[in-house]
């Protein structure tokens, strides 16, 4: 059984290098994974209401987001809510550019599978969704998508 | 032992077993944010010179109405959340053809045959000052009283609920079940607000 010997065999020896291959596949996969593509600050407080009718937002390139709720940094921007595009608070007239730029960004004939998110805190007042949604409705972006989370106790499927 | 230990070599042979242990491990735990919602479609915009639709029978439409304090008046009634479902399914089935619940006409439906359908529109309307929250559980509710019956109706003819003819993606006969059943939620036009917007 000399292979399992203790004896003094090698001096100098290297650490193998053969599976560093491996651990950068690994990262890359573990990053190829998690990565989410272009997630935008939050600056308004998200705590969305919970629903059990919900359907899966397919494809995520065709989604626009429209978050809706009081800003975060409520000593500066008061408590009013306010709608978020991209990075930045918004008015409700930039809602129509917001949507018309979303389309000039996609092919041609994606333009009405595109769809809106709006993602709004469950504390918000319908108030501002109404006119969101007119202003929606305005530039014939008629496919919304409530954004819920999945309620747990309740469920139906049988 | 005595002496200066030996620099040994690590044996890098179960290197790739662990790299791969541990890719399995995120992928397992990783767990893509999924977006979930309630997917709905806006009427379009209306138009000035468009004629005044002819006008709906009464006893057609369930009116829910939401205030400011978050409280529902269904048909009239004070209504809790928790009752608004069997109410939306009583008046959407019509199961007794009662003379106050929407009228029926006979089509033609495939898989069916000749069924009676239900003239039924749902009209919310809500205020501006009420809560997101409630104006979720209102569509949530609505979009469960059609699911339940559109499940009971495809459980009595295909013998499997109609959510599993969505996920078999069997469109045939999801669209039977949708012609019985057709989910007609109309959202009130804000009074305040000028859809021309000039």
């Amino acid at each position: 059984m000399s292979k399992f010997s203790k004896g003094k065999k090698s001096r100098g020896a290297t650490i193998s290098t053969a599976s560093l291959p491996d651990i950068v596949f690994m990262l890359l996969f573990f990053f190829m994974v998690t990565t989410v593509m272009r997630e935008v600050d939050l600056k308004v407080k998200l705590s969305q209401p919970e629903a059990s009718e919900i359907e899966k937002l397919e494809n995520k390139a065709l989604v626009s987001y429209i978050y809706i709720g009081e800003p975060n940094d409520s000593k500066k921007f008061g408590t009013e809510p306010r709608i978020q595009l991209n990075d930045q608070f918004a008015k409700v007239s930039d809602v129509a550019p917001y949507i018309e730029q979303k389309r000039t960004e996609v092919v041609e004939a994606l333009i009405p599978k595109l769809i809106t998110s709006l993602k709004v805190n469950k504390e918000t007042k319908m108030g501002v969704i109404t006119e969101v949604k007119q202003e929606l409705r305005k530039v014939q972006a008629l496919k919304i998508n409530y954004s819920t989370l999945e309620k747990v106790e309740r469920k139906r499927r049988r | 032992m005595a002496g200066r230990r030996e620099l040994q070599e690590i044996n890098a042979g179960s290197m790739a077993d662990i790299a791969f242990l541990l890719l399995v491990f995120f992928l397992v735990t990783t767990t893509m944010d999924t977006d979930l919602g309630l997917a709905r479609r806006l009427p379009p915009p209306l138009d000035i010179n468009q004629p005044e639709p002819p006008p709906i029978k009464q006893r057609n439409v369930f009116v829910v109405l939401a205030n400011a304090n978050d409280q529902l008046l269904v048909e009239g009634e004070m209504t809790d959340i928790s009752e608004l479902k069997e109410k939306a399914k009583e008046f959407i089935a019509n199961p007794d053809n009662q003379e106050n619940l929407p009228s029926k006409t006979v089509i033609n439906v495939p898989f069916f045959g000749d069924y009676a359908v239900s003239k039924q529109v749902i009209s919310l309307q809500n205020d501006n000052g009420t809560s997101y929250d409630l104006y979720i559980q209102v569509q949530n509710e609505l979009a469960a009283a059609y699911n339940e019956l559109r499940n009971d109706l495809a459980q009595n003819e295909f013998g499997v609920s109609y959510d599993f003819l969505v996920e078999s993606k069997d469109k045939a006969k999801v669209k039977a079940v949708r012609k019985i059943f057709p989910q007609r939620i109309s959202e009130a036009e804000p009074k305040n607000i000028n859809i021309g917007g000039k």
